[in-house]
């Protein structure tokens, strides 16, 4: 199936949490904030919200900034 | 105006933003350094305790790089994430929840550009979403202009500091109407930070004996050719600046008056 992550096509495995997605993307769940079709995914969720065909994932985190 | 029981030289001088003390009236940004470390080490000089985040996608192609979060540590520093690149109060509102999930703390600065060429706010939508989010329960610090009666109308919004420009971000231009400043600062009861504009260490002293209570800046220290010395001097700048505001400068006069006794002259 095809997902949607930061604006960028991917195809990701039916079945699998938004935590496998950021496993197979070798992000580190601690480091990040997941937003799945506009909703923020809570950290302690990300283990039980599944990834579903067209999905759009923003994945964000703390950059340098004024 | 004046505690001769306030010595901000000695630490006895918090900036008490929301009933939370910092121990430095200066705020910095982390953006544009030439790298992670110099971020750090510039931070440290500058002896400030409250730094801005910025909220962006993460580069996949890239994941494995080290995040900025690796080199700030949320115990030593309390980290202020902003909305800086936002144009609507909607997009504010969606960065800041983000932060607020990202980060350890309900605290935002909250940007609302209304204009690219000079990154001046949108006070209207500055104001809807100092509204919301403050119904949401953050802790709101809004990056606004000078006006009085903008800066006035994000206080009954909310607003747990008003952070009013010294000149447009990034410019170095300096503190262009202290008048403002000064009027803001007599008028509101929440604290007035000086956002932006400050380019070098009499800019922010400068600022500072208006009598506001903090000034944030980022571009004077990451654009200065050695930005950890300059972070040292804007850490001394802050706090001469506070020092002449709280001793209450001598009166201007148009003539000279003479520092020696005009008695005892020989004849």
């Amino acid at each position: 199936m095809k997902v949607e992550v930061n604006g960028e096509s991917r195809e990701f495995v039916a079945g699998g949490s938004v935590l496998v997605l950021l496993a197979e993307l070798e992000i580190d769940p601690r480091m990040v904030v997941v937003e799945r079709n506009r909703e923020i995914v809570r950290r302690d969720q990300l283990d039980r919200v599944p990834v579903e065909d067209g999905d759009r994932f923003e994945i964000v985190h703390f950059v340098g900034g004024g | 105006m004046t505690d001769e029981r306030i010595d901000p030289l000695d630490g006895q001088d918090p900036l008490v933003i929301a009933d939370r003390g910092f121990s430095s009236r200066l705020i910095v940004g982390t953006g544009k350094y030439r790298s992670h470390e110099e971020t750090v080490e510039a931070i440290r000089a500058s002896g400030a305790e409250m730094v801005t985040v910025a909220v962006r996608r993460v580069d996949l192609d890239a994941s494995k790089q080290e995040s900025l979060l690796h080199h700030l540590d949320p115990e030593e520093f309390f980290l202020l994430p902003n909305t800086a690149g936002c144009f609507t109060a909607d997009d504010a509102i969606r960065y800041a929840r983000l932060g607020r999930e990202a980060g350890l703390s309900s605290w935002v600065k909250l940007e609302v550009i209304g204009d690219q060429e000079t990154l001046l706010p949108d006070t209207e939508a500055l104001l809807e979403a100092t509204r919301v989010l403050t119904t949401e329960g953050f802790t709101v610090l809004p990056y606004t202009n000078d006006d009085l009666i903008t800066a006035l109308r994000l206080e009954e919004a909310g607003a747990a500091a008003v952070m009013p420009l010294a000149s447009p971000i990034g410019s170095g231009l300096g503190l262009l109407n202290p008048l403002n400043i000064r009027l803001l600062k007599s008028r509101l009861s929440v604290p007035v930070i000086v956002d932006a504009g400050v380019g070098t260490a009499s800019d922010a002293c400068l600022t500072m004996e208006q009598g506001v209570d903090g000034i944030l800046m980022n571009t004077a220290l990451a654009a200065a050719e050695r930005p950890v010395l300059m972070a040292s001097a804007m850490r001394l700048a802050v706090r001469a600046g506070r020092a002449a505001y709280l001793a209450g400068r001598m009166p201007t006069r148009e003539w000279a008056v003479p520092s020696s006794p005009s008695a005892g002259m020989l004849d």
